[in-house]
Parts: structure tokens; sequence; C-alpha cells
């Protein structure tokens, strides 16, 4: 309890950092995803190209290299941006390939009529594919999808690797304060059960108010 | 457009020349003529594997062709894109399988369309929307989601969200196929009904019930081809091909 209660202010800024994180990775990648879907399923052979090019590169791209090319390779190639936003960068392109599977995965699941019902009334691919492919498609993927971004939540730690302020580097602090190491992690373990509580309810929220609409 | 006739009669809702289309090594359209004039009923009869399903897809080019020209009241049906998706918000699809946009309540399945295609204000595409729901019966329900109602109501939703469009022409692709016998009625019933009001109609069934009450021609086909084009009455009555008195002797004699 020491470890907690005498590093209170420690633990909760990292862990603020942590959700700051998580955030923007999360809306970033589910975005990013969504679009790398809709690329993977286009009648264009260039951008399904694209789309799987990206997919294969990212999701076999070990993260902590992803995250080492952007906090060491980035700066120096391009421009200056702080940790943060290179982190949150980082962590959405490598997120954005799991999204982008898990969601073709829900295209799979609609049925080829609801696309030739939105095309017989006029739509173009672009609409057939938002207004009546795409919330399907997300709707059947509630679970992996929440797994993916679990996923994210923790691979946040990885940025402790390159000073971004964030939970996983609470242990570190503790110890320089003579605190101890284990115990710590103990500590951060249950900080983040306690941030995946909140997406499993959402899950089951939006499972629940979709059950009917599928 | 293109047609030079001085003082022609307006051109055929739909017209087909020279319609081919194949599966693979099947041939399921061989050199197809078909026109339906304005206000026309034309029921599609045959077998199953005959190729009515593939001919009434191709109207509005759902199925690519092979060969040979589709128009749709003298515009010839071009390539897949902008152009084409424009056309076929003038011709109204009611499936098989209903195909009712499975997240959107009823309501907001027959809105869509309107709104988004055509540019409708929601209001107005609201309003009209139930006024379409309640044509078909279904008024009480627009609230609901697709998978709450039954096949029958499922398919009238279906006809009233193709009707928003205002189409020129409806297609119908075996419309009761998929359905438990009682409900075929109410949906034989909201078709007899836009067919009396003077909406064209290609319409391929197995309902002979609809086909002799409804129709103004029956088209007949086989392996493909378009065997016999005449009357509901000579066709049933005087059927002229060896191929359409044996169909009618399977379907009938049940």
């Amino acid at each position: 309890m020491d470890v907690l209660f005498g590093n209170l202010g420690e633990f909760l800024t990292r862990f603020g950092g942590t959700i700051a994180l998580f955030v923007c990775s999360a809306i970033a990648s589910l975005i990013l995803g969504v679009v790398l879907a809709a690329m993977r399923v286009s009648p264009v052979p260039a951008m399904r190209a694209t789309g799987t090019v990206y997919v294969t590169l990212l999701r076999n791209t070990p993260l902590t290299l992803v995250l080492f090319f952007f906090a060491l390779g980035f700066t120096k190639l391009f421009f200056y941006l702080p940790f943060f936003l290179l982190a949150v960068i980082g962590l959405s392109l490598y997120t954005a390939a799991f999204v982008c599977e898990t969601v073709r995965g829900g295209i799979s699941t609609v049925s080829e009529g609801q696309a030739e019902a939105a095309r017989a009334l006029g739509f173009g691919f672009t609409q057939t594919l938002t207004l009546v492919v795409l919330p399907q498609a997300v709707r059947s993927v509630m679970p992996p999808l929440t797994s993916v971004q679990i996923a994210l939540l923790k691979n946040t730690t990885v940025a402790a690797g390159f000073s971004v302020f964030e939970a996983g580097g609470f242990y570190r602090a503790v110890n320089e304060r003579g605190g101890s190491t284990l115990v710590a992690l103990l500590w951060v373990a249950l900080g983040f059960i306690v941030l995946v509580i909140p997406l499993t309810v959402l899950q089951r929220r939006l499972e629940k108010r979709w059950s009917v609409s599928r | 457009m293109s047609d030079e006739t001085v003082g022609a009669s307006p051109p055929p809702m739909v017209r087909m020349a020279g319609v081919d289309k194949h599966f693979g090594d099947l041939h399921v359209l061989r050199d197809i003529d078909l026109e339906v004039a304005r206000g026309e009923v034309v029921v599609v009869l045959g077998p199953s594997g005959s190729g009515k399903s593939t001919l009434c897809r191709a109207i509005n080019r759902l199925e690519p062709i092979d060969g040979g020209t589709v128009e749709i009241d003298g515009t010839p049906l071009p390539e897949e894109g902008k152009d084409l998706a424009k056309l076929r918000a003038d011709v109204g699809m009611v499936f098989q399988q209903f195909n009712l946009f499975a997240h959107l309540t009823i309501l907001d399945n027959v809105v869509l369309a309107p709104t988004r295609v055509r540019g409708v204000p929601k209001a107005e595409a609201q309003e009209r929307a139930r006024a379409l729901l309640d044509r078909v019966g279904i008024a009480e329900q627009a609230q609901k989601y697709p998978a709450q109602l039954s096949g029958g109501q499922q398919q009238r939703v279906a006809i009233a969200r193709a009707l928003a469009m205002e189409p020129k022409v409806m297609l119908f692709d075996e419309p009761t196929s998929a359905l438990d016998p009682e409900m075929v009625g109410e949906v034989i019933d909201v078709m007899s009904g836009l067919a009396k009001d003077g909406m064209t109609m290609v319409v391929v069934t197995h309902e002979m019930g609809f086909a002799r009450r409804a129709a103004h021609r029956v088209v007949f086909m086989a392996d493909g081809e378009i065997v016999e084009d005449t009357t509901p009455d000579s066709f049933f009555s005087r059927p002229a091909t060896e191929r359409a008195r044996d169909f009618l002797g399977k379907i009938l004699t049940h």
C-alpha cells in the first residue's frame, strides 16, 4: 500500500498518460482501420493492393520496431514531433492493421443481398459500403474489435521504452525512489485490469443494443 | 434519344436486344429480345435454371451481360459507375430474400435511398415513407427492425422501399418464393394493387394465379431462351410449344 500511496501522484499522472495515449490511438486506429478495410474490398485494384501491402507490413512487424522507428527515425528523417504524438502515430498505424482485418472479417458476414439491394436503389460503391455494409460489419465484430482495442490499451506500455510518460514506467519511478519494483508492477497490473473493465462493459452494451438489428 | 423516327411513340420502358450471358460454360441467356411497354405487366415463367431470374437481374445490370443491349426508357445502360447508379434509382427491385437493411428500422429502410440518393429532405421522405408503409399495410411496425417482422411483412416493406424512389419500372425476382404459403397472398395483393395502378412491372414468379389475373403478357423461358411470349389466356389454355405444355402439366397437376 505504501508503494501506491507514497507515489499516488505519480501513479495517477502515469495512468492519465496511458489513457490519453489509448484514447487518441483508439480513435485514429478505428478510423484508419475501417478506411483500410474499405480499400481492401474496393473494386479498384490499386486500392486493394495498397491495403494488402499495408496490412502485411504493419501486422508482421513487431510493435517495438514500429515504435522505435517513430521514436528514433521519424524526427531524423522528417521533422520534430513530440514523443507523445509519435507514440500515438506508431500505435495507431500498427493497430489499424488489426482493426482492418477484423472489420474485413465482418464485411464477409454481411450477405451479398444487402449490397445488391443498396445498388439496386441507386447507391454507388462508397455509399453502399458506408451506409449499409460497414455498419452491419462493425456490429458483427464487436467482440474481436474490442479485443484489438484492449490489446492496444496494453500495448501503450511499450511506449514507455522511449520516455512517454505512461503507466508502464511506474515501476522504474518507484524503483528510483527505493520502493519495491514487484509491488509497483502489481499495482500497474491492477490498474490495467480496472481500465479494461469499462471497455468490456461498453462491448456488452453495444452487443445487446444491436442484437435485434443484425 | 438516338431514335430518329419523327413523331414516334415513346420508347418502350424496357428494351433488351440480343442479350447474351454465360456463367462459365453455362449459356444462361441466349440472344434475348424483350420489350416492355409503359404500364405493362409482364410475368416471366419457366422451370428453375431457365434463366428467368438472370433475365430479371440483367435489366438493371445487377447481373453483368456478355453481349447485347439493355435500355431503360430509351437510355442504354452504361458501364458500372455513377451513371449506372443513377439509372438504377429509377428501376425498383424486389428480391426473393427481401434484403431489407438489417441494421435500420422499417421506416429508415424506406427513407434511406430517397434522402441519400435523391436528396429529398428527411421530413418529407419520412412522411412519404409512412404513406407507403400504410399502403402496404405495415404502418404500425415502422419503428421495428426487419428481423422482428414476418417474411410477408418484410417483403411488403421491400416493395414500399422500392416505391419510395418513384421508379419508372419495378422488377420482382421471385418475390414470394421464400415465403411461407400463408404469407404469399398478402404480397400478391400488394403487387396486384400496383399492377392495377398502372405500374410497369416485370415479375419472375411461380404464382400462376397472379400471372392469370394481373399480367398483360406471359414470357415463358427454357434453357436461357424466350420460348413463348403471349397473353396469359393463350399461354395457359393453348400453350404453343411442347416445353410449355410440359411445364404447365407439371405445375398445374399439383
